[in-house]
């Protein structure tokens, strides 16, 4: 069965035969992720030689590493932005991607994620939001909703979620988007869209995780999950005309923001230019 | 290539500063950090210095930012750096773990100030020896250098640079406040005096299917830098040869970290470095490093003119660390004195050294003033009486 796969899914020539079938459960999100930014890679045409992917720790980081076939950085958890800082700065002409989990990337690591969006630096952040810490056993996370069962909140969740696309937002992005796995050709379209801009863009990929999730606020199955997301979605034209009452528990989707904005490593060559014609080195040496 | 510095003669700077004049002459082109008294103004040298000479220096979000974007950077092929002092380096520690487990050539440099927590920021201390050798969690090996001098300082971070892109690993830099504010008269060589080590790359593609494969039989692979299109796989779980992740294997853990220590600890006629005076005839032998063995010489030449026979072993390298040589001396000293700015740290592993053949005795000051040669020398003369 497994040949079968690599003959007939045409996104297979993207992936580490040898890591697959993959460690994620039957039903996760995650492999329609890895199918979505698969086929945004394919549909540019991006050589996987000009990509590095990089990614934090948990059940969504796994999608970048092993399993995707490029350069790849699996990091530490919540650092995956900053490790992916250093690269982007080193090879400016790489597509520099980072694929991680919303604890990974927003809990742990949202100090990183909001500077790099107010840098403007070249990332492609896919962030998958599957509103729990699934790898780990599936504990409260920064984007579980309010009054949700978790093993850390096994009466309610008495928090509530952040909006990861709206602060990244507000955090200086060129682009931000929206969606989740219902919607997989708008995901594909909107990883493209955060892939051409110049500049730092987030796709927030909610995702299903049936397993760590689902199983404990009475959507067992994944079909029951996907059903969820697509009930509960509004888009983002529609929501701006509804009131923060009607948009209590609904999942925005679409683009939150495109815009043109200087962008990091552009901005550093430029000043190391600046820099070496207004001050460049004379004959100061005792050479 | 021009320097915005003088090179191939003296100047008269501080030691931070050398240490980033000596980083862009090793030829270091990323650097980044985080603001941290003593060591900021080693980054904002950097941050004058790198655009002149086409490299980078970024200020990150914070100290955990700054190492992962080091070794993102030493993945892109850049030779990289970062420095921190006690607060900042705490903070550096599982990111440090992750450049020792996949084999990141970088320098860490850490201005010692006193801890623990914020502790005093801008006085110099040696409390972060343990924990620049073990810090990390984790079964690990590094390497860890003490300049005592400015001009050590200088040297020391060019000889760290050689020894992270030889050995494929982070080197730590463990200087302090004291050198690191003081200003001294440091020789700065010509390039063309230097002899620059680079990271050892892939020969060919077989060759970079084995990012962390004993393929040359010396203990270190090639690195196959990220943008060359070798599908490198980097990551911090336990790993196979060819980066594959693989987390329950037994053998494969113990293969892989055993190579990692080996080849600090086979390589150590290399790395290790360390001066003597007197310790032909020395009966009283002190032992330290950095900037208190500067006092504790003196105290030795003023013991030697009082007649006792004292000598001073000053270590350079501090990991990996030569329990050979300390036993060595151990087995013709008449006793020991481990002088240090912390309360018992370089004192155990001396004593470990010495193997109980002489008494190993601890001469510890915090606070953040050095050891005078006074102190040094009356606690000597009080054990004689
Ligand atoms: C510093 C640190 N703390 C905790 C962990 C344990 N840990 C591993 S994955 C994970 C949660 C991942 O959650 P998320 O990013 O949402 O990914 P998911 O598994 O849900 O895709 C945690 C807490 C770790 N690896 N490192
Ligand atoms: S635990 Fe959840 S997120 Fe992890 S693989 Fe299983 S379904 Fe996916
Ligand atoms: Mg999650």
């Amino acid at each position: 069965m497994a040949k079968e796969i690599y003959t007939k899914y045409k996104m297979a020539k993207y992936l580490r035969k040898e890591a697959l079938p993959t460690a994620l459960c039957p039903g996760c999100g995650g492999g329609t992720v890895l199918n979505a930014f698969a086929n945004a890679i394919d549909q540019l045409g991006i050589d996987p030689r000009d990509l590095v992917v990089v990614s934090g720790i948990g059940c969504s980081a796994w999608i970048a590493s092993p399993y995707f076939l490029a350069d790849t950085l699996h990091t530490t958890h919540g650092r995956a932005i900053a490790y992916a800082t250093g690269v982007k700065v080193g090879l400016p002409d790489k597509k520099v991607v980072v694929i991680s989990g919303d604890g990974d990337l927003a809990g742990i690591g949202g100090n990183h994620l909001i500077h790099a969006a107010r840098r403007n630096i070249d990332i492609t952040v896919i962030l998958v939001n599957n509103f729990i810490y699934g790898m780990t056993g599936g504990q409260v996370a920064p984007t579980t909703p309010f009054g949700a069962i978790t093993t850390t909140s096994p009466y309610r969740n008495v928090e509530h979620p952040l909006n990861i696309a709206e602060t990244v937002t507000s955090a200086g992005a060129s682009y931000v988007a929206r969606w989740t796995t219902f919607h997989v050709y708008q995901l594909i379209e909107s990883i493209k869209r955060a892939l051409s801009v110049k500049g730092f863009a987030l796709v927030e990929a909610i995702s299903q995780c049936p397993v760590q999730f689902g199983r404990r606020n009475r959507m067992k199955t994944p079909t029951e999950m996907l059903r969820w997301f697509q009930r509960n979605s509004v888009l983002i034209s529609k929501a701006r005309n509804m009131s923060p009452n009607e948009l209590e528990g609904k999942i925005v989707v679409g683009e939150l923001v495109n815009r043109e904005k200087p962008e990091f490593t552009e901005e550093l060559n430029s000043l190391i230019e600046e820099v070496s014609k207004h001050y460049g080195l004379g004959d100061n040496n005792a050479d | 290539m021009r320097y915005p510095f003088p090179v191939g003669t003296v100047d008269f700077i501080q030691g931070d500063e050398a240490i980033a004049r000596a980083a862009i002459l090793a030829g270091c082109r990323f650097y980044a950090g985080y603001p941290i008294t003593p060591a900021s103004e080693i980054f904002e040298a950097m941050s004058i210095y790198m655009p002149l000479v086409d490299g980078v220096s970024i200020q990150m979000e914070d100290e955990i930012g700054s190492i992962a974007a080091v070794v993102g950077a030493s993945w892109a092929g850049a030779k990289s750096m970062t420095a921190t002092s006690g607060p900042g380096f705490s903070l550096m520690m599982e990111n440090l773990g992750y450049a020792i487990m996949t084999e990141t050539p970088l320098v860490l440099v850490n201005v010692q100030r006193s801890g623990p927590s914020t502790g005093q920021p801008t006085l110099a201390a040696q409390g972060d020896l343990m924990q620049a050798i073990w810090g990390t969690h984790g079964d690990h090996s590094l390497i860890v250098l003490a300049p005592a001098t400015v001009q050590e300082a200088f040297d020391m971070t060019i000889k760290a640079f050689n020894l992270a892109e030889k050995y494929r690993t982070p080197v730590i830099l463990l200087t302090d406040a004291e050198v690191g504010h003081m200003r001294e008269r440091v020789y700065a060589p010509h390039p063309d005096e230097l002899e620059l080590i680079y990271r050892k790359l892939p020969a060919n593609e077989e060759e970079a299917k084995y990012p962390f494969g004993d393929i040359h039989g010396d203990l270190v692979p090639p690195m196959p830098v990220f943008g060359k299109g070798h599908h490198t796989y980097v990551t911090g779980l336990t790993h196979d040869e060819k980066g594959r992740p693989k987390t329950v294997e037994s053998e494969i853990h113990e293969k892989l970290l055993k190579r990692i220590v080996e080849k600090i600890e086979k390589n150590k006629k290399d790395i290790v470095d360390y001066e003597g005076y007197g310790l032909e005839d020395a009966e009283i032998v002190i032992i330290g490093f950095g900037i208190v063995t500067r006092s504790a010489m003196r105290a030795v030449k003023e013991l030697r003119k009082k007649g006792i026979k004292a000598g001073l072993l000053k270590l350079n390298v501090l990991w990996p660390f030569d329990f050979e040589l300390i036993e060595r001396i151990a087995e013709k000293a008449g006793k020991i004195y481990v002088v240090e700015m912390n309360l018992g740290q370089l004192y155990h592993m001396v004593k470990e050294g010495a193997n109980g053949k002489v008494p190993v005795e601890l001469i510890p000051k915090i606070g953040g003033e050095i050891h005078t040669p006074k102190e040094i020398i009356e606690r000597i003369k009080d054990n004689l009486r």
